[in-house]
């Protein structure tokens, strides 16, 4: 038995053979032909059927990972009917008297390299993708079968890395498992397996001659075993038993309502970072977003987001919600997520310091593009809107006049908008000690349990020499919890979590008690949830 | 014959999708569509050569129709690139 660390990116079990995913370059040989029309009808005919794969490539990257990642697909095939690669291939064949095979690889290369030698990333991707269309026409003249038929029976893929093209090809109840040398947390084959449901790891070095093998995957210590024996087989075995047990039920909670034996009904919604979290909110089945982190269209980026580009994103999470509620939170900037061209300068204690609500009331022009960019989505859904890191009723009342200004501008340009409830993240002391003021101003309250136990307790949530003592089931932060759901109630206003703390299965209970409205999770803890809530009984 | 020029707005310039929906867009058009920069002239129904333009953000692209319905065409390219780039 040899085992092989690595790092895991989706959690489970599996058991299978291994099959060595080889990109290996196919040789292409050139060889003289008589038949020119026989060769360029052979070519033509390559061509079809890599465009029908490349459709349904896209019809299944469409489900998997979106429009805007199906797209190149549908680019491909464009290139694919491209009239100057096609006719440079059927000049080729012409011309010199050859296969199609080395026409299509000779011309692919030539246009890869002309893309290639003009130095920039940009054009090197689109080398790559010549590249792929090529091999692909040359992989269907060689006859060699579609990669989406590894094996006739479910094996554990090991790989160097898998492109979106290679991971959305393969027929996914073929796969067991995905194993990769290369490959990030958040890379394509990460947030596949993540929405198939099967066990990820990254990092394992792997050998060639371990093919065909019997193997292990651990999915939750990122430990993959090859050869295991029998003592080990059998522990893995049972454990994939008894996951196996968790999702089968898990499955059988799709499409049920959250509620308690005793009828109690809470909102159950999802947090998400990015457009793409859309499909696992969907996947999961939670009935709406509790939080829409919109830093990541600060981060990562040289400059502010236009108004467009923030309104295409809110718009298409909106739609894709198709009606369920999204609750998009401004901008979180500041303290541990820093963005170099707000230029923030360096601060002793940046969770206490210029962050969040503080920037935007500062610096209303970005705080303004944002709330346009929200409020002409909100035509397009359900949408509302929470300012995080509130703490006077004075910041509340500056927000509301914004706001009013920007529903005036839109209503002088004619720009039509949808009804946005308006709601503050409780997550400062001060916060909870004034809701029964606040409560007067918003419509809901959504509690940030991570900052508001960092912020009860005095505990730095950066710092890992006081782990130890952070304790977010501290008394004290459940009784604010209670003073917020009560001080809400009193003046109609809903109150939800979306800090960790609500994906907490050993306080669902205690939540469901105190009479909070809603719970924001993250998209793979929705069925665990709703599984603890239909069998809570609040009365016991 | 129909021209107009246009600044690139858009920070990833005429990338594969905008470039895809471009050459789309030109292909369903009568006339000879046609895109100019920096001096170098591609059809802008064949997609290899609008995406070798490499046209990024604030370069200048000269579009030019010619033919029937060059008129259309161009106010139709003009609003497509004024929405998408």
């Amino acid at each position: 038995m040899e085992a092989l660390n690595g790092k895991s990116v989706f959690g489970g079990i599996a058991i299978g053979k291994i099959k060595i995913f080889d990109k290996g370059e196919s040789v292409v040989k050139r060889t003289r032909v008589e038949d020119i029309q026989a060769e360029i009808t052979r070519f033509e005919d390559a061509k079809e059927t890599a465009k029908e794969q490349l459709g349904a490539l896209y019809d299944k990257a469409l489900i998997e990972v979106g429009e805007v990642n199906a797209m190149i697909f549908e680019v491909h095939q464009m290139m694919l009917d491209d009239l100057d690669y096609v006719e440079a291939i059927r000049h080729m064949i012409e011309g010199q008297n050859v296969n199609a095979e080395f026409a299509v690889a000779t011309v692919g290369d030539n246009f890869a390299e002309m893309f290639a030698a003009m130095d920039d990333d940009y054009m090197k991707a689109r080398a790559a993708d010549v590249k792929d269309i090529s091999d692909r026409v040359v992989a269907i003249l060689q006859g060699k079968q579609d990669i989406g038929v590894l094996s006739d029976e479910p094996v554990i893929i090991v790989a160097d890395d898998l492109a979106p093209s290679e991971t959305v090809l393969i027929d996914k109840s073929m796969v067991l498992a995905f194993v990769t040398r290369h490959g990030s947390t958040n890379s394509h084959t990460a947030i596949l397996a993540r929405t198939m449901n099967i066990p990820a790891l990254i990092g394992i070095d792997y050998s060639d001659d371990m093919d065909g093998k019997q193997a292990i995957v651990n999915g939750y210590d990122g430990i993959f075993y090859v050869d295991p024996e029998a003592s080990v087989l059998k522990e893995f075995q049972e454990k994939q038993k008894d996951d196996l047990d968790k999702k089968r039920l898990l499955l059988e909670l799709k499409g049920k309502e959250d509620v308690t034996i005793d009828d109690k009904r809470i909102h159950l919604y999802a947090n998400i970072g990015s457009v793409a979290d859309v499909a696992a909110v969907l996947a999961n089945d939670a009935t709406g977003i509790g939080l829409f982190r919109s830093e990541f269209l600060y981060l990562g980026t040289k400059n502010y987001p236009t108004e467009d580009e923030q309104f295409a994103a809110y718009k298409t999470v909106a739609e894709n919600m198709g009606g369920k509620k999204v609750i998009i939170r401004t901008l979180d900037i500041g303290a541990d997520k820093q963005v170099d061209y707000f230029q923030l300068g360096k601060e002793d204690n940046p969770a206490m310091g210029y962050r969040a609500i503080r920037i935007c009331l500062n610096e209303p022009a970005i705080f303004k593009t944002q709330l346009r960019a929200i409020y002409r989505a909100s035509y397009y859904g359900n949408i509302s809107i929470m300012y995080p890191m509130i703490i006077s009723v004075n910041e509340v009342r500056q927000i509301k006049a914004i706001v009013e200004e920007v529903k005036d501008e839109l209503d002088a340009q004619k720009i039509p908008y949808g009804e946005v409830e308006q709601g503050i993240m409780i997550e400062t002391p001060a916060a909870v000690m004034i809701s029964d003021l606040l409560a007067k101003e918003v419509d809901f309250f959504s509690i940030g349990t991570n900052d508001l136990t960092q912020y009860t307790l005095a505990i730095d949530r950066q710092n890992p020499k006081l782990d130890s003592i952070y304790d977010s089931h501290h008394e004290a932060v459940l009784r604010m919890i209670r003073m917020v759901v009560e001080n809400g109630h009193k003046e109609n206003c809903w109150v939800g979590i979306c800090g960790e703390l609500g994906a907490d299965i050993s306080l669902t209970k205690t939540f469901l008690k105190m009479g909070l409205d809603e719970l924001s999770v993250s998209p793979s803890m929705v069925l665990k949830i709703r599984e603890v809530i239909r069998n809570t009984d609040t009365t016991k | 014959m129909k021209e107009f020029t246009y600044t690139i707005t858009d920070a990833q310039g005429i990338h594969a999708r905008p470039a895809g929906q471009l050459v789309k867009l030109a292909a369903g058009m009568g006339c000879n569509i046609t895109i100019t920069k920096d001096g170098r002239t591609v059809d802008a129904k064949r997609i290899m050569g609008v995406m070798s333009l490499g046209a990024k953000q604030g370069h200048t692209v000269t579009i030019q129709a010619d033919g029937e319905g060059e008129a259309e065409a161009i106010e139709a390219l003009e609003t497509f690139m004024k929405e998408n780039l």
